[in-house]
């Protein structure tokens, strides 16, 4: 044991390459400028805060204070490399970039650097399959879950039949947008729907056309998949064309509150999935209140906290922290590696009761990760938009997507990656 | 004192028409040179690499080659982004479809597919100039971005559209991929960069290069003292092209490794490298090189003022940074309108006379 921990403190003067004070560092590498800043400010302020909130309460993790080392990207691959590197020679933990087209880039690289890579419900679907994907993670759900949930509330509403019904796809014109292609293609053969895809080119400001096609072919859903401005613009340009909100509906970027809100009352009714629920009543955000905002180190101006991805961002910052936690107990040591990092993220499990110690009560379903599993249960609800008390509300509870589909194509695109990159099977 | 001709004298035609007459310059090229092969591999790290050095020589390659057709031949072009995605999308298909041939052929390989690709899109200059050109080659632009975008045999049809390298290598070295070494992204990438750049000055200097610079300084005339337009014109986009897609290649295969052609290759890469050689110097490859250090390093320098020595939050950093670069670009051109690369002409006029000016 002693052996171990000397080697392990060796391993992590090595990586951190030796840092005075113990301490746990974490990246953030946000975009609070550019098209998706309104996504990117309220994510990024969450997962600020809870750290900042495990700091002021508890002195940290096990003992260790967490730094956040902030990075703005803007969006932009060229800026997320430069974050990258510049900011994993201080001992980086894990990286969550909140964008896929970053998350494509970093995935080689942090398989060589051997610094987890968390992409909770974006990024590269695959890497839910364990075995090829040893350094990324994206529980609690991914796209193709998204993709399925929406489709399976679908059945839910037509009495199980979606046969000669018309779906249309708006999506983002990036590798982000056309992830849910392939499932919805697969879903259409199985549940005999049509899909007819609509591609947003970035930012996403111009929709004229699309909506206009989607006036003339009269689909009966909409299926969104869009960031940053492109949501509020296309939630405005439905309204429009009188298009009904309630058969309109968006992934889990595409619900929140910024989203809906420039469209005013003709936004009322929109959907939207989400891979947690929103309550901002929950005990953990009087307590950023407390210790951090009024001790005035809140991240950005504060002002966004209980908001969807306020909240989103901090159950990132929470599953991260539980996932260190894990960590610290299962090597014994406190100030932990990006490589004992990885290995608590594989033994993360969320529990009901565990949600609600930390305060906050089923924020997400209850899941666990493995050796083979590192994309959680794959579960999503779905919410609609009041826009008279300018609140979303929980429509569903969560629902399960359908792994006789997600599966064969989880494990066909990973294979093909462990068959381009050379990654031999973990988990054996 | 030291910066002169006198004394050093010229016995050759060869040496009177050499890059550098002055012995001074020549040892200072040649001590760049040293350093740039000989010292900084073995000092370089990821960091270094990744950010700052390996996205200048890659932009230096692409503003070199929008000069050669927007300063040396006076064809506007805001095509740069839709040609690199030629060179980024050659190159992938290669790659993947001969794994076992070097990377540099394919490198060069796909700069050759760029330059059929640019001379295509070149075609219309004959009867088109000026603003009517941009036009058209901004037409480039967006159909080449929408091509990538809409076929899936250019991306493999792999499910996200994106396309990323997988490893290759040169002399036995890995060149692309995750475990390439800094050291050999960046001399891979300097290599090529100064075989292009030592290529684009003797071309603009020689026969092609005057032939150019006719057409730019006045079309009818070059006509009339027999210069033909056809071949002068499509001569500047097919070399011009060339150097933008190897540069869009690099870009893809050794910079960044996975690419979006939306978001890596859109209409702000053309404006990119057009600042870049209207800020160093239209009609100088010097210029090339001072334009892409000017836009690449600036954001990356006041970026570690800001946030690292400074620890100001980083949307305000990055607010200011564009507010910063966008001053400095209208204060150079308000100042200096030849950009970087005049600036550079007259410091040197002026060691010429020092310490006695007149």
């Amino acid at each position: 044991m002693k052996m171990m921990k000397l080697a392990a403190l060796a391993l992590a003067g090595a990586v951190a390459s030796g840092p005075a004070v113990a301490e746990l560092v974490i990246p953030d590498l946000s975009y609070r400028t550019g098209p998706y800043a309104a996504g990117g400010i309220p994510f990024s302020d969450g997962y600020q805060d809870y750290f900042a909130l495990l700091n002021a309460r508890d002195g940290g993790i096990g003992g260790v204070p967490v730094r956040v080392v902030e990075c703005e990207t803007g969006y932009n691959t060229e800026k997320g490399v430069e974050c990258y590197e510049s900011t994993k020679g201080e001992g980086a933990l894990v990286y969550q970039p909140l964008s896929t087209g970053i998350t494509y880039q970093l995935i080689p690289k942090a398989m060589t650097d051997g610094i987890p890579l968390h992409t909770m419900g974006y990024g590269r679907t695959s890497a839910a399959n364990g075995k090829v994907f040893e350094w990324v993670f994206n529980y609690p759900a991914n796209y193709w879950n998204a993709a399925s949930v929406a489709v399976n509330y679908l059945l839910d509403e037509n009495g199980g039949d979606l046969s000669g019904k018309k779906l249309a796809l708006v999506y983002h014109n990036s590798a982000y947008g056309k992830e849910p292609i392939r499932t919805l293609e697969e879903l259409a053969k199985k549940h005999g729907y049509e899909l007819s895809l609509l591609a947003v080119d970035h930012p996403g400001q111009e929709q004229k056309s699309q909506w206009l096609q989607i006036r003339r072919e009269r689909p009966d859903y909409v299926i969104m998949w869009g960031w940053g401005v492109m949501n509020q613009v296309a939630i405005q340009e439905a309204a429009n064309i009188n298009f009904p909100m309630e058969n309109f509906i968006g992934t889990w970027w595409s619900g929140a509150e910024h989203d809906v809100t420039p469209a005013g009352m003709a936004a009322n009714g929109y959907k939207a999935l989400n891979m947690n629920r929103i309550n901002p009543d929950m005990p953990v955000f009087d307590e950023i209140r407390t210790h951090v905002h009024e001790a005035g180190n809140a991240a950005g101006d504060g002002s966004n906290v209980g908001s969807v991805l306020y909240t989103r961002g901090m159950y990132a910052a929470m599953l991260a922290a539980e996932a260190i936690r894990i960590a610290q107990e299962k090597h014994g040591v406190a100030d932990i590696t990006p490589a004992m990092m990885r290995d608590g993220m594989e033994a993360l499990a969320m529990t009901d009761a565990r949600m609600a110690e930390l305060g906050a009560p089923g924020i997400g379903p209850e899941f666990s990760v493995s050796c083979e599993n590192h994309g959680g249960s794959g579960m999503g609800i779905v919410q609609q938009w009041n826009a008279a008390d300018g609140k979303w509300v929980a429509l569903t509870d969560y629902i399960m997507s359908d792994a006789s589909v997600i599966d064969p194509l989880i494990e066909e695109d990973s294979m093909a990656f462990a068959a381009e990159a050379g990654v031999e099977m973990r988990c054996n | 004192m030291f910066y002169r001709e006198a004394g050093d004298f010229k016995t050759s035609y060869r040496d009177d028409s050499q890059t550098f007459p002055i012995s001074f310059d020549r040892w200072r090229y040649y001590a760049v040179l040293i350093v740039a092969f000989g010292v900084i591999p073995f000092l370089i790290n990821d960091y270094w690499a990744n950010a700052l050095l390996v996205p200048f020589l890659i932009y230096a390659i692409a503003a070199i080659g929008l000069n050669i057709l927007t300063g040396y031949c006076g064809q506007v072009s805001l095509g740069t982004g839709g040609f690199m995605a030629v060179g980024a999308y050659a190159c992938y298909k290669l790659m993947t479809a001969f794994p076992d041939v070097s990377i540099l052929i394919h490198v060069l390989l796909a700069g050759g597919v760029t330059a059929l690709v640019g001379v295509l899109f070149g075609l219309p200059s004959l009867r088109i100039k000026g603003f009517y050109l941009a036009v058209a080659t901004l037409a480039a632009q967006f159909f080449l971005v929408w091509l990538f975008n809409k076929v899936p045999w250019f991306y493999n049809y792999s499910a996200s559209g994106q396309i990323s390298a997988p490893e290759r290598t040169f002399l036995g070295h890995a060149v692309t991929g995750p475990a390439t070494t800094a050291s050999a992204k960046y001399l891979f990438c300097l290599a090529i960069l100064v075989v292009l750049a030592w290529l684009a000055r003797n071309l603009t200097r020689g026969t092609i290069g005057r032939k150019w610079m006719a057409i730019r300084d006045m079309d009818i005339a070059a006509e009339i003292i027999g210069v033909n337009p056809l071949t002068a014109k499509l001569s500047a986009f097919a070399v011009s092209s060339f150097f933008v897609g190897v540069s869009g290649a690099l870009f893809f295969a050794v910079y960044l490794g996975a690419v979006e052609v939306g978001e890596a290759f859109g209409i702000q890469k053309s404006f990119l490298v057009l600042f870049m050689i209207i800020i160093g110097g239209l009609g100088s490859i010097f210029g090339s090189f001072a334009g892409a250090a000017f836009l690449v390093l600036l954001p990356v320098v006041l970026k570690v003022i800001g946030v690292d020595l400074l620890g100001w939050p980083t949307d305000i950093v990055a607010h200011i940074q564009l507010v910063i670069i966008g001053a400095l670009i209208v204060m150079f051109l308000i100042l200096e309108p030849h950009g970087l690369a005049q600036l550079w002409r007259v410091a040197k006029e002026k060691l010429r006379l020092w310490p006695f000016p007149y």
